[in-house]
């Protein structure tokens, strides 16, 4: 399969991790009493993808831990994710037939402010999950959204992932793992998931309220559901990435289901995302870098999920999200999920084939091509290498180099010069942007030259354009729906500011070198 | 007839009141029940608010599993299923979370 060899990850570093205590509900777990468990671990893509190389979790020797990769699990509460919550418990058992082999940690997004919810509802809520997370054993984390008002710049940074099996990883990794042997003690299991069981980096308490009201103040100034719950899912991708960074996850896991993943796939469409469909529905997404993320759950429908929820006794949280009780067509996100779903009910292979689009376009699908033929956006494949290759070299004469700002996708807008229509649908914000840079070199170098700098500072340049610019079509669509974009994060207008400022540097050094030697003006600027 | 229990599950309960088991009995009445009288019952006795997020015509609205007794409605006629004494009729809502 293509998954094998792309996705083995020797020489990782290994965290603190312990497997197992029983589901809230029961004292001793269910197994089924067929040898293969069912679900995650059918999925020999992924088992071979995270797979280390023998021993078990607790009282391994540090050479073997080292190669045992990092997964976080992204739990919402929700059916899709505790089931993978749950099927990864199942494999991390003793009793399993096919145990995996990774160290895995949880983190939950509380999305609370964003939604409207009461203070406490959410604390009611908080309270619940944090039973529930520490039921499971995993080291976890539950982090408020409001903790974006404090991210760093390089959230948005695509860094590229560490070499794998240096001296000095490995040393480390060999020190942390005897440092936490030496704080086990008698009470092996039980202090190890204490020990882990806090982010020693999230602030002590809950959010303050400054950023509860910044955050609820950003949500209520976008116009529309639609682009909300783009913003939401943004930021929430943004802290679960530096969750997963700082604590040396080298792997996210999402429990988006096949008809989740249908959904999203027809809306990205109506979104203008079309570009970026293998990495938003694909297995994996290794746009950001470091951080992979991974879906294994895309191969369940949700009816799947929902009847392995009641048979196997999986516990969920329901939350309130955005679009709780919004009509039908409150939102992109909720006509596409109505009409799919309609159309599944008349048509019961509808959510199949839409997923099959999804494969073949992304190299998942077998080398007979299956599915319907593509659409100029998923080209038909018929060996699995040939879309992989679509999938990660970039659009013909675009650059590799700029991302957008917000979704970390290679920028799909045309250059200036371009006379296509979609050129020139976009083309139009370097012109107005062309006044504010003169401005901005007659003033001289910008007073918060350095990084991280506050982010009215510049009020007199057009922050607005200088984000804009920074967007693929997707986002900027989303962006046109709200109206003030001060109002978000920081660290969004920082990193715009300073991939701006950049931008104008390099511009200026060029014209300087080309301006400079008559000799090297033959290609001119790019 | 005394039909226990109807669970809404996966976030339906908000529709209920946050309820999420109800035990009924349906009053006795000529026809025998079935799951498409059921709906019209619960529709107006259970459902506290936006009957169109759960029902839709005369059906549950696409993205809802209904189980009666562990078991897809699917496998039992759907709306015709003639309820039996004690059955329980479990709602579950895909729609919600992720």
């Amino acid at each position: 399969m293509l998954g094998k060899s792309r996705l083995i990850f020797p020489g990782e570093k290994v965290g603190c991790g312990a497997p197992l205590a029983g589901g809230p509900s029961q004292p001793h777990r269910a197994s089924p009493s067929y040898g293969r468990t069912p679900g995650l671990l059918g999925d020999s893509r992924l088992e071979t993808s995270l797979g280390g190389v023998g021993g078990h979790v607790g009282g391994a020797v540090p050479p073997v831990m080292f190669l045992l990769p990092q997964v976080l699990l992204a739990w919402s509460g929700g059916p899709s994710s505790s089931s993978m919550v749950w099927q990864v418990l199942e494999g991390l058992s003793r009793d399993s037939a096919k145990r995996l082999r990774f160290v895995p940690g949880v983190v939950y997004i509380d999305e609370g402010a964003a939604c409207g919810q009461s203070p406490e509802d959410r604390a009611r809520t908080l309270a619940e999950v944090k039973l529930a997370l520490q039921t499971t054993g995993f080291p976890w984390h539950a982090v408020a959204l409001e903790e974006v008002f404090s991210l760093p710049p390089s959230a948005l940074r695509c860094s590229a992932q560490e070499a794998a099996g240096t001296e000095g990883a490995y040393k480390a990794a060999v020190d942390s793992f005897l440092q936490q042997q030496h704080a086990l003690g008698t009470n092996g299991v039980e202090r190890q998931s204490q020990h882990c069981a806090q982010d020693p980096q999230s602030p002590a308490g809950p959010p303050t309220t400054a950023q509860t009201q910044a955050l609820s103040r950003l949500f209520d100034s976008v116009k529309t559901l639609t682009a909300k719950e783009e913003l939401l899912q943004t930021l929430r991708t943004h802290l679960i990435l530096h969750v997963a960074r700082n604590h040396g996850y080298s792997k996210v896991m999402t429990g988006d289901s096949c008809t989740r993943l249908a959904i999203k796939l027809m809306t990205s469409l109506a979104l203008g995302r079309g570009a970026f469909l293998a990495w938003d529905t694909g297995f994996s997404d290794e746009r950001h870098g470091d951080v992979v993320v991974v879906r294994p759950m895309r191969e369940h429908t949700l009816k799947e999920v929902a009847f392995y929820n009641r048979l196997f006794a999986v516990p969920s949280i329901c939350t309130p999200a955005l679009d709780t009780k919004a009509p039908e067509k409150a939102s992109i996100h909720r006509l596409m999920e109505a009409f799919i779903l309609r159309l599944q009910a008349q048509f019961p292979s509808t959510v199949s084939t839409v997923y099959r689009w999804v494969r073949v376009g992304t190299g998942g699908g077998g080398a007979g091509g299956v599915g319907p033929p593509a659409s100029s956006v998923l080209e038909p494949c018929s060996h699995p290498r040939t879309s992989e290759k679509l999938v990660k070299a970039p659009r013909a004469g675009c650059a590799a180099g700029p991302r957008c700002l917000l979704c970390m996708c290679t920028l799909d807008v045309d250059t200036a010069d371009s006379a296509t229509a979609f050129g020139a649908q976009t083309s139009h914000l370097p012109q107005m942007q062309t006044p504010v840079t003169q401005a901005r070199a007659a003033a001289g170098p910008c007073c918060c030259a350095g990084m991280g700098g506050a982010p009215g500072c510049c009020k007199r340049e057009d922050p607005r354009a200088q984000v804009m610019e920074q967007l693929c079509y997707g986002c900027r669509v989303n962006m046109k729906d709200l109206p003030s974009l001060e109002l978000l994060p920081p660290y969004i207008l920082s990193e715009a500011q300073l991939r701006s400022q950049r931008a104008t540097a390099e511009q200026e050094i060029r014209e300087y070198l080309l301006g400079d030697s008559e000799d090297e003006a033959g290609t001119g600027e790019s | 007839m005394a039909e226990p229990l109807c669970w809404p599950r996966g976030g339906a309960e908000l529709l209920f009141d946050g309820v999420k088991k109800h035990q009924v009995t349906l009053p006795g009445q000529e026809e025998p029940w079935d799951i498409r009288s059921l709906l019209v019952w619960i529709k107006k006795n259970l459902l506290k608010e936006r009957p169109e997020l759960f029902i839709q015509g005369d059906s549950v609205r696409p993205g809802i599993l209904v189980l009666v007794n562990d078991a897809d409605w699917e496998l039992l006629g759907e709306l015709d299923y003639q309820l039996q004494d004690q059955d329980s009729v479990l709602f579950i809502s895909t729609l919600h979370g992720g």
